[in-house]
Formats: structure tokens, sequence, C-alpha cells
């Protein structure tokens, strides 16, 4: 029993840090654009084409860590272009987020077809289980270095929000265009930077799924966090600090299923998937109550009004 | 200041009598061209696309309009694929009219085919118009409820429908993938795991005459129902109204909980209806084939549409036709299946950023009564 419950604790943990970053980069970036009052649902495209874009980046020059700055770069595109249509007046950009999520996810399978069969060098791991001699903890904490790039990049951002004249421009903007007016800010320039900088974010969550875990470039490869990253940003109340709890929760909680099959318990494995949603709804209904909008959520935010 | 008071006791003046008659044609017409413009763009962006490949624009056209609508069996296929996108997009419009953006069809259409499916099985044997009742009621009745659930949550408790909907959309796979893989499993079914079939005896045929999908009629008298409910009726119009601007809305006394709670079920209710025929018509039995992303193309065809059910209708066919092109580009032109998937992308990223033209011409705007 003891040992049952070990093994399912540690598949849950080796499943949360392997399946956590591309949940964490989607969430900052999510949050980065969020922050700058407005939303984009196109990270979920955004993922698919960095995905496609290190895969083949790295099969071409044989170099990992090329795919993921040219993962990177095709994010920024995207995500710049949806970041400019949104600038237009009128345009609304939760229609327009599902719009660049469907054109991006588009692109990277035109583009992707000749990449499912090669095989790339993939990204190497970090052996942070090297004193044991547990084969299963060794191969659980073998950690990819993305994982601890995701997190540096939540403890600048979030020091980037509170601390530099940069962050809290970003935050005037997303909290209140008349401030923003006031002050002479540039609302849709530091948007659409905004919008780019975390789509960037966004495709380097893409590479990880590529060039890390589940490792292959093939059409099937999201299941889905980039329109999820919303969810996740929600849950952890614009805080990037809080987008790496986030991650490794809603991580975990997809590893739960798995995990409870390897020692026999395969009652309610889909169900689990849902646990991160349904404590998502929870917080948004508790937080919501009494006609305030949640705490933390920027001003501006269209879904806000 | 006496004369202020005057004002504001004295009955409404009778409305000048419209002095700009062509107005209302000249603001159609800004809604047929814009789209027609950025419809031209995506097609010429694409072009220029097709021309790096080293494909040529104009066999593609060509190739699109015979693959969509050049034969019988391409229009079959054409109405095949758009049906369902038009229930699924009132599923965005109605609550749209509201200002509400709801982006968890995907999820009724899931839970509506196997609502329908689940009241089906016991009914297998009797007669089929039975079981095509049953499978109508208990899929938009879920429909509804799963959308009506982000009515109440917005109406009730002020939670934002946009994330709920996008929460209860996972949630809602999630219970989906749980019964299909688990309770309601067909032991037989071993690659693809399915429910228990309905019996080919209670699918559903294609339309009498026509031979197109029975979706079409379903649909298309669900959009010019929910065109005369938000146009030609009270209730419609105190949704506009709410729309366009919610306190002024309340302090008309107009119902506004009950009107978010209603449309939401409507729109859900439509979703749900699509699940359950395509259950009846294409799949016979609940499985992973109903995720197909009508929920998602939906809510962008309701906003091309912009949020209007009768536009819903030209949008939705010609979505299902690029769709329906797309084998025939594989096979003529050796471009892969994506190649659409491109196409449309662009196509809706370049109509919704038309969007921004609407008022930016002074000829289509009204002409001073002044």
């Amino acid at each position: 029993m003891l040992d049952s419950i070990g093994t399912v604790l540690l598949a849950m943990l080796a499943g949360s840090l392997r399946v956590s970053t591309p949940f964490l980069f989607v969430s900052l970036g999510e949050c980065l654009t969020e922050k700058s009052g407005r939303i984009n649902l196109g990270n979920e495209g955004v993922l698919v084409l960095g995905a496609m874009v290190a895969y083949a980046t790295s099969y071409e020059t044989g170099s990992p860590w090329a795919g993921v700055l040219a993962a990177a770069f095709a994010g920024m595109l995207l995500g710049g272009l949806h970041g400019a249509i949104c600038s237009l007046a009128k345009v609304n950009d939760v229609a327009m987020g599902i719009a660049i999520m469907l054109a991006g996810t588009g692109i990277a399978f035109f583009f992707g077809k000749p990449y499912v069969q090669p095989s790339a060098t993939l990204l190497p791991g970090i052996p942070f289980g090297f004193w044991s001699d547990n084969a299963q903890l060794r191969n659980a904490l073998s950690v990819c270095p993305l994982f601890l790039l995701g997190i540096a990049a939540a403890i600048a951002l979030h020091w980037c929000f509170n601390a530099t004249r940069v962050g809290l421009r970003v935050r005037i903007v997303g909290d209140s265009q008349d401030a923003a007016l006031a002050l002479g800010l540039p609302i849709d320039r530091t948007r659409f930077l905004a919008t780019a900088c975390g789509s960037a974010l966004a495709g380097i969550g893409g590479s990880f799924l590529s060039l890390y875990y589940p490792g292959s470039w093939n059409e099937g490869l999201s299941s889905g966090q980039g329109l999820m990253a919303v969810a996740l940003v929600v849950f952890s109340r614009w805080n990037p600090i809080n987008c790496i709890y986030a991650s490794l929760l809603f991580g975990a909680a997809g590893a739960l299923g798995p995990s409870l099959q390897t020692v026999g318990i395969t009652w309610g494995y889909y169900l689990f998937y849902a646990a991160p949603y349904i404590v998502t709804l929870v917080v948004l209904i508790i937080t919501a109550r009494g006609g305030r909008s949640l705490r933390g959520m920027p001003g501006q935010l269209s879904i806000g009004r | 200041m006496s004369s202020a008071t005057s004002v504001t006791t004295a009955p409404a003046a009778a409305p000048a009598p419209p002095t700009d008659q062509w107005y209302p044609l000249r603001r159609s017409a800004e809604a047929i061209l814009a789209p027609l413009i950025a419809l031209c763009a995506a097609a010429a962006i694409f072009s220029i696309f097709l021309l790096f490949l080293g494909a040529s624009p104009s066999d593609f056209i060509d190739l699109v309009w015979r693959g969509a609508f050049g034969s019988w069996f391409s229009i079959q296929n054409t109405v095949q694929r758009a049906s369902p996108l038009l229930l699924t997009a009132l599923c965005v419009a109605i609550p749209g009219q509201l200002g509400l953006v709801i982006i968890g069809g995907e999820a009724a259409v899931v839970l509506g085919g196997l609502a329908a499916t689940v009241a089906a099985l016991p009914l297998v044997n009797t007669s089929p118009v039975i079981v095509w009742a049953a499978m109508a009621v208990a899929g938009s009745a879920m429909g509804a409820f799963w959308i009506g659930i982000s009515g109440w949550l917005r109406a009730k408790l002020n939670v934002n429908e946009v994330i709920a909907s996008l929460v209860l959309a996972y949630i809602g796979l999630a219970l989906f993938n749980h019964f299909v893989e688990g309770v309601l499993r067909d032991p037989a079914s071993l690659n693809k795991p399915s429910t228990y079939g309905i019996g080919d005896q209670n699918m559903l045929d294609t339309v009498p005459w026509l031979d197109v999908h029975p979706g079409l009629p379903v649909g298309i008298l669900a959009c010019v129902l929910c065109w005369v409910l938000i146009y030609r009726t009270s209730a419609g119009f105190a949704s506009r109204v709410t729309g366009g601007n919610i306190r002024a809305a309340q302090l008309q006394g107009l119902p506004v909980t009950k009107l978010i709670m209603l449309a939401c079920a409507i729109g859900g209710g439509c979703a749900g209806l699509a699940g359950a025929i395509e259950v009846a018509a294409e799949y016979g039995r609940a499985n992973a084939s109903l995720n197909a992303g009508y929920g998602y193309t939906g809510i962008l065809i309701a906003f091309l549409a912009r949020f209007n059910p009768l536009a819903i209708m030209p949008m939705a066919i010609l979505l299902g036709g690029l769709g329906a092109a797309g084998g025939l580009l594989q096979r003529r032109m050796d471009l892969p299946d994506a190649t659409i998937q491109v196409l449309q992308g662009l196509i809706f990223v370049s109509i919704l950023a038309s969007d921004t033209l609407y008022g930016r011409f002074r000829w289509f705007q009204p002409r001073g009564a002044a």
C-alpha cells in the first residue's frame, strides 16, 4: 500500500516536472500579454508553430538550442501579427486569437510535413537524480534545462512587473487606458510588444514539446496547452510566480490518471484531467462574487469588461 | 434655466422624417463589401504564397471550386461539413447579441452527441422516429444545460463567460472521455473507443430528393428561426438592447439575468443538436470523431457573420466548401492537406481584421438630417 502510494507520488512528480514546462512558458507569455490589457488565444497556434520550427531548425542545423531560438522568433512573428491587427479599432481580440490559432497550426502543419519522419537532435536532460540508485527516481529527476529557464523567466518577469519602469508601464497600460493616455504612454505599441514577447515565450514552450518531451514532431503534438494557458493565468491571478505553481499543478493533475494506472487503479483516468479546471472554475466563482472583478486582473482586459 | 426644465418636461418631439432613405441600403452594402474586400485580400496573399511554392493560383482556385461545388458529390461533401457549423455558429451568435462571447461550443457538441446516444440506446428496437426525437431532445437539452451553466455563472455570479465557457469546455471533454472510454464503452471498439451503436436502422438518412446531409435543413431552419427571434421579437430586441448597453437595459427594467441564461441555453441547445445529428447521421455512436473542432470553427463563423444568423449560412458554406476541396487539392496539386488550413486561417484573420473598416468611410454613414 505504502509502496504504491510512493509509486504514484513519484510518477506524479516525474509527470509534473516533465509536462509542466510548456504550460509554464505559455502561461508566462499569456500573463505578459494579459498584463498589457489584451488576451491572446492564439498562443495555441504559436505553441504548435514553435514546436515545428524548433524541430525543423534542430534537424537542419544539428543544434537544438538554435531550434529554441528559432521557435521564439517564429512565436514573436505570429504574436506580433496578432498584436498588430488587434491595435486596429473594432477588432475583437478573442476572435482574432482563435483565428491566429487556426492559422498558426495550419502553417505549422503545412511546413512541418517533411519533418514528421526524420529525427532531430533533442535537448539533453540535466541529471539531478545522480545521487540515487533508484532508476525511476533518476528518470524523474532528469530535468530539461528549459524548465529551469522557465523558472528564471517567471522570476525575471515578476521582478520586471514590480521593480522596473518597463513593467510599471505595461501594468498601467493594462490597468487603465485613461491613466496611460494621461501619462502619454504609447498604448498600442506597448500592447504590441507585450503580445509579441509573450508569444515568443509561448514559442519556446512549443520547442520543449518537439525537442524534449514527447520529443518528436507530429500533428497531434499539442493537447491544447496553449488555450489552457488562459485558465492557468486566471488560476495564478496574473502573477508570474504563481504561474510556476499552476503549471506544476496542471502537469501533476494530468499525470495523476496514468500514474494511478501503474498501480492498478483505472477508474477516473480522464476525470483527473478535469481536476485543475474545476479548481480554476471554483477560483473564478469565489473571486467574482459580489460584482467585483478578479483581484489582480488587469482592468483593461476585454474579458474583464 | 426655466427653458431647460421646460425641455425636460415637454413631451418628446416627433422624430424628424428620415431624410436619408438610402442609408439602410448603404449600411448593408458596407456589411457585404468589407468582408468581400477582406476575402479578396486573403486570396491575393494566398496566391503570392502559392507562387512562392511554384504552384499556380488559377489552378488552385479552379480546383477549390470543383472540389467544393463542381459536382453533386462535392456539394454533398461541402454541405456535410457546413451543416454542424451552422448550429455551432448559432451557439456563439445568440449569446453574442447580449455582448457575451461563448467559446465553449465544442463541449456542447460532444456532450450533446453523447447524451443523444445514451437516450437512443434503450430505444434502439422501437421505431426510428422515436429514436430521432429522443436524440434531438436529449442532445439539445444537454447542450443547453452545458452552455447554460456559463450563462448562469455570468448572470448570477458575475463570472466572466469567456473563461468560464473555456474551462467548462475542458471539463466537458474530460467527462465525455470518461464515459466513452469507461462505463459506456462498447468492448468491441478496440482502436477507437466508442459507445454502443444506435443501430443501422436508426441512422438518419440523407434528405430525400436532394440527397444531402440531414443537418442542412435543420441548420437552415435554426438560423432562420434565430433570425426571427433576434430581429422580430421583443425578447430579441431586449437582448440587443442589453448587448448595446447593459446598464441602460437594467435601468429600463429588462430581465437581463433571464435573457442571458435563455440566450446561452438556446445557443447551447443548437450546438448540442449538432452533436446529436452528427451521431445520428454520420457515426452511429459517440466517439472522438465528434471532437472535430466544429465548436471552434463555429466561433469564427459567428464573428465573420457579425452574429447575424442569416449571414452565418453563406459563411458556413464557404468554410465547408474549402474543407471539402482539401482532398482534391492534395491529389491533384500534391499540396499538403494543411494548405486548406492555411487558407482558412488567412481568411479568418483577414475578415476579422476588416472589422476595422466599418465606419471608416463617410459614404456609408447616415447623412445629416440637420
